[in-house]
């Protein structure tokens, strides 16, 4: 147990040296690191409980997106029924999916087959999955169309792609600092900001859809009177400003994807905040035809079913670009420019966690931490030179060793440190302790049972360190579960807990047998000091 | 220089003695604790129901409760409490859960900022919605049950199964104790909870492992020692590192305690209950001796004389000598 090979000595010592290195970066201000080379930048990052910031977990809504594939099912039906020329009655959104009722029964087959074009082969992760997209069934001449489970989860899935490039474009807009942008299960995105101290408008910004439309207005009734009796088929009752309401086309003149810029400015006559916009050639081209065919009628630019303004079209507008007025505040206007030029999300958010630190509560707990670590590392240092004198030493060394260690490897990781983290750490000084202090009182045991000093030396090392291997891989264990399911802080409490009990079973296993053994040999001891 | 020694070489106490006593003990108040869990409580953080908590530093002087109190309570958010937080200018604001799913939360922030206004700063806010919540407690739940779960497993493969059962029993018995202990304190039950009672329980069967190694050694050694016997002197040969190893960690916890701040007060405190106070009672009173309870060495030659293999220094079997004469 106390020989080692020269070449040995020279891994142990460099795996040692090369992993504390590692720890390096730490102590340098970010500035001097950026200008290292890449390879030699990886450092512990600060949770946003230590750092301050905003953590905001966003929510999918998978209900939108389920109806929103259901209207477009709905569509795609009436746009085939009618291009096959196949008579129909009754096609409606019914539950969880489309139903037709085929008139003339001989058409049925026909229909069938002609539906069955809307259900496309899934791809899994191995090619085909043998799931469709949409289920198509006949009951008599009633034909039911329902999408997939799996077809909606694929749905959303992409739902959330979207939205993590329309966020990510919301949020750089508004110029924060480093920002990270992450999905989390299948209908999740993770948002944390560091720095951000009051997320209100960061909220106000991913809570928006931004859905603009520009619809004509329905003029058949008035919209008070539309809303008592029943509105027409093809419009729909929306809010405007204050308690006005509109009766609005369901059929959308030019939508916001065909934007290509959207600036906040003033209008030159009134000095009130507006947004100027531009269109693409399509939607240029879209907006001059609706516009040169309605001229004196009055059209409604519709932002998340909410009517922001409703001008009559004074003459046509063909340049393919505008502006919107309707009661802006700077802020406002300069709030829907940016969200105009990211982009529509494709459903709504809802924001089902948050979590905020200011910066004065982040700092507090650092200092509380270091306070902690240095306090504690003090006591167990005292304590185990006054225990074990200079092997107590050793030991010291040991979990100095360890430390730094733990840094090395944190950093590698680029992993997060929280507070609980620093729990974890401070937690760990005392697993490696225990390392130690087990091989410690073996060798005293081995002492009493009337070894000679180098004999107790080795046995106590040899027996100690089973025990030491399996009492800290089930603490592993339980850092590994707590890793799995835990989140947030709880995550970087297993991760330092974890890397601790690995760093500290290599300090057991190879340094403090290291430097004992060296010691060994100078000395040759009779007695063995503890 | 002489060493500081805290237990003294070769102790022989008679623990096993203790287990008519320990075991109703330990019955008793696991029968208590979960009582507590059951007719008071724990106090669920919002991790685990919901809500909101917001945590504010008033920026002259000391925060004036009453009528904060009074102006939340003007805002009609449902049950909410206030409390002092560590300082007397800081504020811990609890919001129970608001009807209306995750949205409503967020729409009561947005009341208590507009209320408190710039005359505080805002330290922390946490909003956890209903959807959230629901999964954080069911993660916690499986958490602790699939950790338990392979550390049994991993014991059952090490060990024999008596001892995979026993350390189970005795760490499920140090969680059930430590739920007791929080109930009883009314602290703040959440996510870093979870990590305290995993922590508690990675310690405690640490410390379980560390014995029942020992024991296992001696049964190979001794072939004929009684199981109180062989246990007792298990105990008492690991009694010195226990009673080190839980003083280091008894001081690097009330470190933690006395100046890792408020954030991770409840959670030091966890620990120091369930790992210092429980955990080295249960591997000593109760996971030890209910090796005889599940069989352990119950085939083994009980009372006979004593063969020691190594080490040479034991005395020679008294027998062999009487023979001889």
């Amino acid at each position: 147990m106390l020989f080692f090979t020269r070449w040995k000595v020279a891994a142990i010592l460099l795996v040692a040296f090369v992993v504390c290195l590692c720890a390096v970066p730490n102590f340098f201000p970010e500035r001097t690191v950026k200008r290292w080379p890449e390879w030699a930048q990886r450092h512990v990052v600060l949770g946003l409980d230590l750092q301050g910031g905003s953590h905001l977990l966003l929510q999918v809504d998978a209900g939108a997106v389920r109806k929103e594939r259901l209207q477009s099912l709905n569509d795609d039906v009436l746009r085939l029924l009618r291009q096959a020329r196949i008579q129909f009655t009754g096609r409606a959104v019914v539950g969880s999916g489309v139903q037709v009722r085929i008139t003339r029964d001989t058409d049925v087959d026909n229909a069938l087959a002609k539906l069955r074009e809307l259900s496309t082969p899934l791809s899994g992760i191995l090619g085909t999955s043998g799931q469709r997209s949409v289920d198509v069934a006949a009951n008599g001449n009633l034909i039911t169309l329902t999408p997939s489970d799996a077809a909606l989860t694929e749905r959303i899935r992409q739902a959330v792609d979207q939205s993590i490039q329309i966020i990510e474009r919301r949020v750089n807009e508004l110029g924060l600092v480093e920002p990270t942008i992450q999905r989390e299960g299948i209908d999740r995105i993770l948002v944390q900001v560091p720095g951000l101290q009051d997320p209100s408008r960061l909220k106000e910004i991913l809570g928006k859809t931004a859905k603009l439309d520009f619809r004509m207005v329905d003029q058949s009734m008035p919209a008070e009177q539309a809303a008592q009796t029943r509105p027409p088929a093809d419009s729909e009752i929306l809010d405007g400003e204050g308690a006005v309401k509109y009766l609005i086309e369901k059929r959308v003149l030019v939508s916001g994807a065909d934007l290509t810029d959207a600036q906040p400015g003033f209008d030159q006559r009134t000095s009130e905040p507006i947004v100027s916009f531009r269109f693409n050639s399509s939607g240029a081209r879209k907006f001059a035809e609706a516009t040169q065919a309605n001229v004196g009628k009055p059209f409604a630019i519709v932002l998340d079913d909410k009517v922001i303004s409703a001008p009559v079209i004074r003459e046509p507008i063909l340049g393919g670009s505008g502006q919107i007025s309707g009661n802006f505040t700077v802020q406002s206007a300069n709030d829907l420019a940016i969200l105009l030029r990211a982009g529509a999300l494709p459903a709504p958010l809802t924001i089902i966690e948050e979590r905020t630190v200011g910066p004065g509560l982040g700092q507090d707990s650092i200092t509380a931490g270091e306070h902690a670590a240095y306090a504690g590392a003090a006591l167990v240092i005292v304590f185990m030179f006054a225990t074990y004198g200079l092997f107590g030493l050793f030991a010291n060394i040991a979990v100095a060793v360890n430390i730094a260690m733990i840094f090395g490897v944190l950093s590698l990781l680029s992993a997060t440190l929280t507070l609980p983290g620093i729990a974890g750490i401070v937690l760990t000084v005392g697993i490696a302790v225990d390392s130690n202090v087990l091989i410690y009182e073996r060798i005293r045991e081995e002492v009493r049972a009337g070894r000679s000093a180098i004999n107790a030396i080795d046995a106590g090392f040899s027996r100690a360190l089973a025990t030491i291997l399996d009492s800290n891989i089930t603490t592993f264990i339980a850092a590994a579960v707590l890793f799995y399911i835990g989140t947030g802080p709880v995550r970087g409490f297993a991760v330092t807990l974890g890397v601790g009990i690995l760093t500290s079973l290599f300090t057991a296993f190879t340094l403090t047998r290291l430097i004992v053994a060296y010691w060994v040999r100078l000395w040759r001891p009779r007695t063995v000091p503890i | 220089m002489r060493l500081l020694r805290i237990v003294p070489d070769d102790t022989k106490f008679d623990f096993m003695r203790f287990r008519r006593i320990s075991f109703p003990v330990s019955a008793l108040l696991s029968i208590a604790a979960i009582a507590l869990y059951f007719f008071h409580g724990l106090n669920f953080g919002i991790d685990f129901v919901g809500g909101t908590l917001i945590e504010v530093q008033t920026k002259a002087g000391p925060a004036d409760l009453a009528k904060m109190r009074s102006t939340i309570g003007g805002l009609k958010l449902g049950d909410f409490q206030l409390q002092e937080f560590g300082a007397a200018n800081d504020v811990l604001i609890r919001i129970s859960e608001q009807p209306g799913g995750d949205e409503a939360q967020q729409a009561a922030v947005a009341k208590v900022r507009e209320a408190l206004g710039e005359e505080v700063d805002y330290r922390r806010v946490e909003v956890v919605g209903p959807s959230v919540s629901t999964e954080l407690l069911a993660y916690g739940t499986i958490g602790l049950v699939l950790a338990i779960g392979a550390i049994l497993i991993y014991l059952w493969f090490r060990f024999e199964w008596q001892f995979a059962l026993g350390a189970m029993i005795a760490n499920v018995h140090d969680l059930v104790l430590t739920v007791g202990f929080m109930s009883l304190t009314h602290i703040d039950f959440d996510l870093t909870s979870i990590a305290a009672l995993l922590t508690i329980l990675g310690y405690s069967l640490n410390d379980t492992v560390v014995i029942y190694d020992r024991i296992r050694e001696m049964l190979r050694r001794y072939k004929r020692m009684s199981m109180p016997d062989l246990l007792n002197v298990s105990i008492n040969a690991t009694l010195s590192r226990s009673i080190v190893t839980h003083l280091t960690v008894a001081i690097s916890l009330l470190a933690l305690l006395l100046f890792g701040g408020q954030a991770i007060h409840s959670f030091t405190a966890t620990m120091m209950f369930g790992v210092v106070l429980v955990g080295t009672y249960t591997s000593v009173f109760i996971a030890s001796p209910i090796l005889i309870y599940l069989g352990v060495g119950s085939n083994r030659m009980e009372g006979a004389a004593e063969e020691p293999e190594p080490p040479a220094a034991a005395a020679t079997p008294p027998q062999r000598a009487r023979t001889r004469r």
